[in-house]
């Protein structure tokens, strides 16, 4: 142990790196490593046989589809709803505030059945929009609905305190001298929050990429057309072909990681940008 | 005075410019209007049909849905899950974020991304790793067939499934915190002869306590309410190997609302209590990092 870290005179280092590094492996990476090993074992034109199966790609689809108009919803309606939180005061803001985070508490099964009842043709909003003749529940809108609310947490925390730190005499300056709302928006508001609405975008995203509790009550799961990838996983593990579950398990393990990556690069980026601006 | 004050408020708000014009008053009501309606429909509805579904046959059929033996033993193992992932994950949180925030190593930061990893991870994939593991054709089934030992289908793999993906959550409050803190009291602690096990419980302990008590909530909402991870390695055995939010999806593909809803009822008010606490929480200084 001595050698990978540095002296202190504190004790419990080699107690406490053990045991996070023993529990780590047993519950995270072993298994981890399961997964990549079972997809390894495949031959290549197995794995492409599974992962470009037509039901697989109808699925991609859905999945990615769906999650990137639902992060692209939250990216402005959390944009709207952030700056209504930390600019205006009104009656009830602090409760609103505490329950935006009510979709990370919220276990997805819940809101899945309420989103449903909600939005079927006998539901309190689905009624309404039925006789306008849009379907919702049982549909890819239905699933757009369930994995924007999951994201809009991620989104609203994200830009809130971006917000914060907007210079508002930058602002009253920019007006005082005559720019329009507009401009004030896309010169002085946009570049400070850019980072954190990408960022917020991109964590909706991966969150609803994997969703899967709140969407199958909504979905009609159908294949090819209302079944998401979490889903087509599960139903390949009920047949008992782990190859093929691991296989697009392993496709969207690796597109997570993209998306990490993303993450890590945009706020690196964003905190280049305070820097540079604050010089 | 207060006639003085209140003047200078106003002025000061006149001071700044487009503050006093219809335009603005207009475009104010319509970004918290847009605001309201958007989580009118999609959270508060939501929320509040949990409520009036579970209530829809009255109070007597709410409270005789929980007579119901499956709904009892569902509630049960979702109480002995979270009694036992949630102290397990806890302890590996404070382990954790002392080795990480306390000592400098190589390899710090990989350590930080591992542990945040099952964050990113599906909950379906976080199931589907154990059941590679320990299923029928998974890499350990056969072995684990020939000892007569069940993981999958059973109430070990729900627990292996509920500790992936509450795994972060104390953790990840706890290393932040930790680091901004500094070691200079557990130093001094050290000097002055206070041994290892009363620096970590007179000194740090109490420092990073919020963080402790917000990192345990989140954790224990999540444990009592993962669905997708679970769902995988359960099996769905009434009465055996259901939680309570498997014990909704059998009530709701049964037509049985006010069951459904009844449970559902007590999960949202475990929400709503776990975003109280937090608030709480957040209310003595503490920010998230």
């Amino acid at each position: 142990m001595r050698s990978i870290r540095q002296p202190s005179v504190l004790p419990g280092f080699a107690l406490t790196f053990g045991f996070t590094t023993f529990f780590l492996s047993t519950i995270v990476l072993i298994p981890l490593a399961a997964l990549v090993l079972m997809t390894a074992s495949m031959h290549w034109h197995e794995f492409l046989h599974v992962v470009l199966s037509p039901r697989a790609l109808g699925s991609y689809r859905l999945s990615f589809g769906a999650s990137m108009l639902a992060a692209t919803i939250n990216l402005v309606f959390g944009f709207i709803i952030a700056w209504t939180l930390v600019r205006y005061e009104f009656p009830g803001r602090k409760l609103i505030d505490a329950l935006i985070d009510m979709p990370f508490a919220l276990p997805t099964a819940v809101s899945g059945i309420a989103l449903t009842s909600v939005f079927a043709e006998n539901g309190w909003i689905g009624s309404y929009l039925h006789t306008l003749g849009i379907k919702v529940a049982y549909t890819w809108v239905g699933v757009t609905v369930a994995l924007t609310l999951i994201g809009l947490p991620f989104a609203v925390r994200s830009v809130q305190p971006a917000l914060l730190e907007v210079q508002r005499d930058l602002e009253d300056a920019a007006e005082t001298l005559g720019a329009g709302w507009f401009y004030v928006f896309r010169r002085i508001i946009l570049p400070t929050v850019l980072p954190a609405l990408l960022t917020g975008f991109t964590l909706a995203f991966a969150r609803a990429v994997g969703e899967y509790g709140s969407v199958i009550f909504i979905a009609g799961n159908l294949p090819m057309k209302t079944e998401i990838t979490p889903l087509l996983i599960v139903i390949r593990l009920e047949e008992f072909d782990y190859k093929g579950a691991a296989a697009l398990g392993f496709v969207m393990l690796v597109i997570s990681f993209v998306v990490l990556l993303t993450i890590n690069l945009l706020q690196a980026w964003g905190r280049r940008r305070i820097v540079a601006v604050s010089h | 005075m207060a006639a003085g004050t209140h003047a200078l408020g106003l002025e000061d708000l006149d001071t700044r410019p487009g503050r006093d014009t219809i335009v603005s008053s207009l475009v104010r009501w319509s970004f918290i209007g847009v605001s309201l309606a958007f989580l009118a429909a999609l959270l508060f509805a939501p929320l509040a049909t949990v409520f009036v579904m579970a209530l829809q046959h009255g109070l007597r059929a709410y409270f005789h849905s929980f007579s119901d033996p499956d709904t009892t033993a569902a509630i049960r193992l979702t109480l002995l899950t979270a009694l036992v992932v949630v102290p397990i994950n806890t302890v590996f949180g404070l382990a954790a974020s002392w080795a990480i925030a306390k000592f400098e190593f190589k390899g710090k930061s990989f350590l930080i991304t591992m542990i945040d990893l099952p964050l990113a991870v599906s909950p379906v994939i976080s199931g589907m790793m154990y059941v590679l593991l320990f299923g029928l054709h998974g890499w350990f089934g056969a072995w684990l067939q020939e000892h007569d030992i069940s993981i999958i289908f059973a109430v070990p793999g729900i627990m292996l499934a509920t500790m992936f993906v509450t795994f972060p959550y104390v953790a990840r409050e706890l290393i932040p915190l930790m680091q901004q803190v500094g070691n200079d009291e557990e130093e001094a602690a050290m000097t002055l002869g206070a041994g290892a096990w009363i620096t970590f419980f007179r000194v740090t302990l109490p420092k990073v306590r919020w963080g402790l008590v917000y990192g345990v909530i989140l954790c224990n909402a999540r444990a009592m309410g993962e669905f997708g991870a679970v769902s995988v390695v359960s099996g769905h055995i009434r009465g055996l190997t259901n939680t309570m939010p498997l014990h909704i999806e059998i009530l709701y593909n049964e037509y049985n609302f006010v069951g459904a809803f009844a449970v559902a009822s007590l999960l949202t008010l475990l929400a709503l209590l776990t975003l109280i606490v937090k608030t709480l929480v957040e209310r003595t200084g503490y920010r998230r990092r």
